[in-house]
């Protein structure tokens, strides 16, 4: 028996009806898992994995 | 109105002034600082309406995410991997730093939504690092989880490059 912490304390897993989804760009790659309950949103959790971060390029100027 | 991923201005003007310290290093001719410790960097959560970008200096709440569990001014980043720097040639090279574990808000309900986190020093007054934004979310009783890019030269969260 899974338990899943809702918006209405922790509930049997078997209880809810589970949706997922995913989303994958050049920035991230991303999951979330939501439960329902009787058509109400009870648990949405989110996993973001970043794929980089910004670059900052840097040069030294000359004296020409 | 809008985030936008960058590096912070003022975190590269730091960076030359040594006003931050994202790891330690040992130090010459600088009297107690030369056995330094390691700033504490955190990680704060922001709504897709506000607006940080390369011209954020410091840690603000105006913007940033609130609801259960969401203690303002977000979470400490974990940071057991200090700076590293490599020479790709003779004339460049990349100096990278990511934080050594995944950035995570537990049990938390945010329910307006949010597509950015901002690294900044709390060490140093708060200032700025960087801005890093993701698809629009929400999160209801349950966990926000950021995972970071691999540590290398090419896809680091922090990297400073010449070419």
């Amino acid at each position: 028996m899974a338990l899943v912490n809702t918006t209405k304390g922790e509930m049997d897993e078997s209880l809810l009806e589970k949706r997922e989804g995913s989303l994958d760009n050049d920035i991230e790659t991303t999951t979330w898992t939501e439960y329902w309950l009787d058509g109400e949103l009870v648990h949405r959790s989110v996993h973001v994995s970043l794929k980089t971060g910004p670059a900052l390029f840097a040069e030294a100027a000359s004296f020409d | 109105m809008a985030n936008t991923q960058s590096m912070c201005t003022s975190f590269m003007g730091d960076l030359l002034v040594g006003a931050q310290q994202l790891g330690t290093v040992t130090l010459t001719s600088r009297g107690s600082l030369t056995a330094p410790t390691t700033d504490t960097v955190k990680a704060a959560l922001y709504l897709a309406s506000a607006t940080l970008n390369a011209s954020t200096t410091v840690y603000s709440s105006t913007g940033e995410v609130s609801g259960t569990n969401y203690v303002a001014g977000g979470v400490t980043v974990t940071n057991a991997t200090a700076p590293t720097s490599t020479n790709s040639s003779t004339t460049a090279g990349v100096a990278y730093w990511t934080p050594s574990a995944s950035i995570v808000y537990t049990n938390v309900t945010l329910t307006t939504a949010f597509d950015c986190v901002f690294l900044y020093n709390s060490t140093q007054g708060n200032k700025a690092i960087s801005v890093h934004t993701f698809g629009s979310q929400t999160v209801t009783a349950g966990t926000f989880t950021l995972t970071m890019p691999s540590n290398t030269t090419s896809t680091a969260l922090i990297r400073l490059a010449t070419t």
